[in-house]
């Protein structure tokens, strides 16, 4: 019976997973996505990167308005290329990543800048705590493939990033950098050059 | 007392000046390496690099100083096999007091973290990223490091024979605060 029950509730989600799905979804290509964010300790920037998030896009340069994106970023995929680092940062004062293990930024507007610029509004959730940020973006296909490419700032102590002797921002900044580059796969199939 | 017989006043200021930059670079680099991670070393680690940043400047002052300002004379009783010992010993504390910053720079660089000189100023990478060069560049950085420590120890001790037990000038001309023996050495 357990089991029965496990596969209809597989069932169910798969179908919820399809059906809630933009119908202009686009592929993304995570091997050639990134996501970074460059914070500054001691006036030195430092990149880290999130190993694993997930992307549902649906974006159409000739309608940006009709765009949709969702970002869901696992916070314990923080890598700085130093495992002491990495553990503090994921641990309760930073992300608390056992208790809030995503961030996640939902869009509710994207409008044209000009060229290939667009930017894009949203709530960005982390840490449980929300505040709407917004993000200046470019556009390029090429080939097969459509890069969204921005960056905008963050106030890490709005999301309560970094408690206790942390808070001092003499040591690590409050403003910190995130950066993206989304690749999917395009609309239209390559043209050839 | 003539003046040749004493270092020149920048000479002695830039010694004891760089000498104490690295005491405490020294010391702060001992300390900070084993700091749980916290504020606290993320700013030593930053101090750590302004004082080497700091010695490599004012040793390449100090060097060329020396290159325009002759040192005084050795008094003529220090037999010959010291003085060659000594200037050896000096050339070494020299080039040491070069390459040890700079592995310090390029450990750093290759460590991916870039150098904000007093926060402000920000040095080049001189490496690209990489961790395996890193890890050495560390371990050459640490024994230099220790090296000079015993090199230093041998300088002071052979500074302070000259001066407790030969009782010559030695010590005193590179000293800020005396004036060379008069004429105990057959020199004045």
């Amino acid at each position: 019976m357990r089991r029965f029950d496990l596969v209809i509730k597989l069932l169910v989600a798969a179908a919820i997973v399809l059906f809630a799905m933009p119908v202009a979804a686009q592929t993304v290509l995570y091997d050639k996505s990134r996501i970074t964010c460059v914070s500054r300790q001691m006036s030195v920037p430092v990149e880290a990167r999130f190993k694993r998030f997930s992307a549902q896009i649906a974006f159409d340069p000739a309608k940006p308005a009709a765009g949709k994106a969702r970002l869901d970023i696992d916070l314990d995929s923080f890598d700085i290329d130093n495992a002491e680092v990495n553990d503090e940062v994921v641990g309760k004062q930073w992300f608390d990543a056992r208790t809030y293990p995503k961030a996640t930024f939902v869009s509710t507007a994207i409008k044209p800048l000009g060229s290939n610029r667009f930017e894009v509004r949203g709530p960005l959730t982390i840490k449980g705590r929300t505040h709407e940020v917004s993000a200046p973006f470019t556009y390029k296909e090429d080939g097969g493939t459509a890069v969204f490419d921005g960056a905008f700032p963050i106030k890490r102590l709005q999301y309560n990033i970094g408690e206790g002797v942390w808070k001092d921002t003499d040591t690590v900044a409050d403003e910190v950098q995130i950066k993206f580059r989304i690749v999917v796969a395009a609309l239209k199939p390559a043209s050839k050059k | 007392m003539r003046p040749q017989e004493s270092y020149t006043r920048t000479a002695i200021a830039l010694h004891w000046l760089i000498f104490a930059l690295i005491a405490a670079g020294f010391a702060l680099g001992i300390y900070m390496v084993d700091l749980p991670f916290s504020p606290l070393k993320l700013k030593y680690f930053a101090w750590h690099k302004w004082l080497g940043i700091t010695v490599f400047a004012l040793v390449l002052a100090r060097i060329g100083w020396r290159l325009m300002h002759r040192p005084p004379p050795d008094d003529a009783i220090i037999p010959p096999w010291q003085r060659s010992v000594a200037r050896a010993m000096h050339v070494v504390l020299y080039a040491l007091i070069v390459v040890i910053p700079l592995t310090g720079w390029l450990y750093s660089s290759a460590a991916g973290v870039p150098t904000v000189y007093l926060s402000v100023m920000r040095l080049p990478a001189l490496l690209v990223k990489d961790f395996a060069l890193a890890e050495l560049l560390k371990s050459v950085h640490v024994i230099l490091n220790y090296t000079l420590l015993v090199l230093v120890a041998f300088h002071s001790v052979a500074a302070w024979q000259h001066h407790f037990i030969a009782r010559n000038n030695v010590l005193r001309r590179m000293l800020p605060w005396t004036h060379p023996r008069r004429g105990n050495n057959g020199n004045a």
